[in-house]
């Protein structure tokens, strides 16, 4: 059970053999990977900052829950920090087990409690040159000019 | 009143224009002194969506601040 941050590309094959084990006849991974457009905005990448400490404290404590929940045999997860472009993996999550329930539900179980508890931030790059914080909240938009200018028309 | 650094991530930092502050205040939880800064910085989120963590440890909101204590603000995470 290891759970990594990392600042270089993730390599899925080689995260693939650390999960082997000879009582295991089920092997599922998750990838995410950036993807050019979130809520109909253009995406042109994404930078991601973590507290590295306390995220593997975090990452460690979720995969130990995977393996107590599910019957898995090993279990690991690395997620990128930096910027990243279009295309590449942002996180990626393993699970080795007997039978594949267990590795389909650990590996579910991993990715959805690591995107909730991780002090891990995404920051999207737009097409358009403006930038955002994902889930945080922005300072309300201006009224657009366009409304006042109507309200003033004769 | 309490001696404490504050020390911000994400988009707390851009708010903030800094990584981290020495500050006396008053408040007494880390909520409190949440409410405090967010607005001196203009923090937008709701404490419910935000985690705290002091002196290194991730910490629940009503911990009592002690003079010394490094109190680390996470705005709403987005991992994956």
């Amino acid at each position: 059970m290891t759970f990594a941050i990392s600042a270089e590309v993730i390599d899925p094959e080689t995260l693939k053999a650390r999960l082997a084990a000879a009582r295991a006849g089920a092997c599922v991974s998750f990838e995410g990977w950036v993807r050019d457009h979130n809520d109909g905005e253009p995406v042109t990448a994404l930078e991601y900052e973590t507290h590295a400490e306390l995220a593997v404290k975090e990452g460690e404590k979720v995969l130990a829950e995977a393996c107590a929940r599910f019957d898995v045999a090993l279990a690991a997860c690395v997620h990128r920090v930096g910027l990243l472009k279009i295309g590449e993996c942002a996180v990626w999550v393993g699970a080795s087990a007997e039978h594949r329930g267990a590795a389909f539900d650990a590996c579910r179980y991993i990715i959805d409690e690591i995107k909730q508890r991780l002090p891990i931030w995404k920051k999207e790059h737009y097409a358009n040159g403006a930038s955002a914080w994902v889930n945080c909240a922005t300072p309300a938009a201006p009224a657009p000019a366009r409304l006042s200018a109507a309200n003033q028309t004769p | 009143m309490v001696e404490v650094t504050a020390q911000y991530f994400a988009a707390f930092r851009e708010r903030a224009g800094c990584e981290r502050e020495r500050l006396a205040t008053r408040s007494s939880t880390a909520q409190e002194l949440y409410a405090e800064l967010a607005d001196r910085h203009g923090f937008l989120d709701a404490a419910a969506r935000c985690k705290v963590a002091i002196n290194g440890e991730m910490a629940r909101w009503d911990t009592r601040l002690a003079s010394g204590d490094t109190v680390l603000f996470f705005p709403p995470v987005a991992g994956g």
